[in-house]
């Protein structure tokens, strides 16, 4: 076939009654349609990585500033329940990926389970970092008004860290930037969180449809989308866990 | 025009997906593991290490991009090319402004 008969037959509009109802009129095909989707929900990945980047950045420069002070800060976390999450979370990515397999093959039933787990284990993602939230809390160690440096002038009145660690008391300037530390930690945990709750959110309403078969027919672009977005979640925390929870150990 | 359109989506299937679960998994252990050895400079580097090495994984297999367009892989590229000329140019004026004062 000629060039030219390839492109205008292509480029002629099918009958509705010749496609399938998912595929928009402005595509040629919906193989098209899927890469285009998929190449704009990279774009927006894209942004997301200079969002994110803007954060990691700050704390590379302030880390390299106030070592001390984010040695000290860092101190406060909790390791057990920073690597519980981090499984969690992977967990959760894998049960995503399960699910745009099933979605592709057109496993109903498969789906359904797959999405309900992701949803779950990102409510428990949740609930730990709410734990974690918790504690910052009642220590006074959530930045304004409220804030205490009482854990790292006098290291010994936080009898829990300070056997773990040993940490030396910091001179008052320098413990001051632990509230920097804290305002970082908050910041980008935060807008992590945040992110996991918009996905919740959309996991939600796609148990409902998958429920329906929208996924299954064929047309699981939505599906393979929403996982690129869940598995570049995961792989902020991955970095958040490093940064924020390990570095600082020794 | 017809060409764009010829290649076919590979579908990753559930024995991929639980060699990497397995293999992050396996990862997120030795970085911690490695977080309680002081190993001194070396402690962020490889915690950091660990982590590009996680994050590969996921993206090149739970994310496709292993099996995905030339476009796509030009895409990912692009995002971490950018992200590291953000990182590499702040880093380079913070670390030079106090050059020869140490």
């Amino acid at each position: 076939m000629q060039n030219s008969q390839i492109h205008a037959a292509n480029s002629a509009p099918l009958a509705h009654e010749e496609h399938p109802s998912y595929l928009r009129h402005h595509f040629n095909s919906t193989e098209q349609q899927a890469d285009a989707a998929g190449f704009a929900m990279w774009l927006f990945l894209l942004t997301e990585v200079m969002f994110f980047g803007g954060l990691f950045t700050a704390y590379l420069v302030y880390r390299n500033w106030y070592y001390p002070a984010f040695v000290s800060g860092s101190h406060q976390l909790n390791v057990v329940w920073g690597t519980t999450n981090t499984a969690v979370l992977i967990l959760s990515s894998f049960t995503m990926a399960m699910g745009v397999w099933c979605a592709q093959t057109r496993r109903r039933r498969g789906l359904v389970l797959c999405l309900a787990l992701t949803f779950f284990l990102g409510l428990v993602f949740l609930g730990i970092k709410t734990v974690e939230y918790r504690e910052k809390i009642e220590k006074h160690h959530v930045p304004g008004f409220h804030y205490s440096l009482q854990s790292f002038l006098d290291p010994q009145s936080d009898p829990e860290v300070y056997k773990e660690y040993h940490d030396k008391a910091l001179v008052p300037d320098m413990a001051r930037h632990t509230e920097l530390y804290f305002s970082l930690y908050f910041l980008m945990t935060g807008m992590h969180a945040l992110h996991m709750i918009i996905g919740i959110g959309i996991l939600g309403f796609m148990i409902l449809r998958a429920r329906a078969g929208a996924y299954t027919a064929g047309h699981e672009t939505f599906v393979v989308n929403f996982g690129l977005y869940w598995h570049f979640i995961d792989i902020i925390w991955i970095y958040l866990f490093a940064l924020l929870y390990l570095i600082s150990r020794h | 025009m017809s060409g764009q359109n010829k290649h076919a989506h590979t579908i990753v299937g559930p024995r991929v997906y639980v060699a990497i679960l397995f293999a992050l998994l396996l990862g997120t252990a030795l970085t911690v593991w490695a977080s309680y050895v002081d190993l001194g400079f070396w402690n962020p580097i490889i915690a950091l290490a660990i982590a590009t090495g996680k994050a590969m994984l996921v993206v090149l297999f739970f994310m496709h991009v292993w099996y995905s367009t030339k476009l796509t892989k030009l895409t990912v590229v692009a995002g971490v090319f950018t992200f590291m000329i953000l990182i590499s140019m702040t880093l380079t004026d913070y670390i030079s402004r106090a050059w020869g004062s140490w």
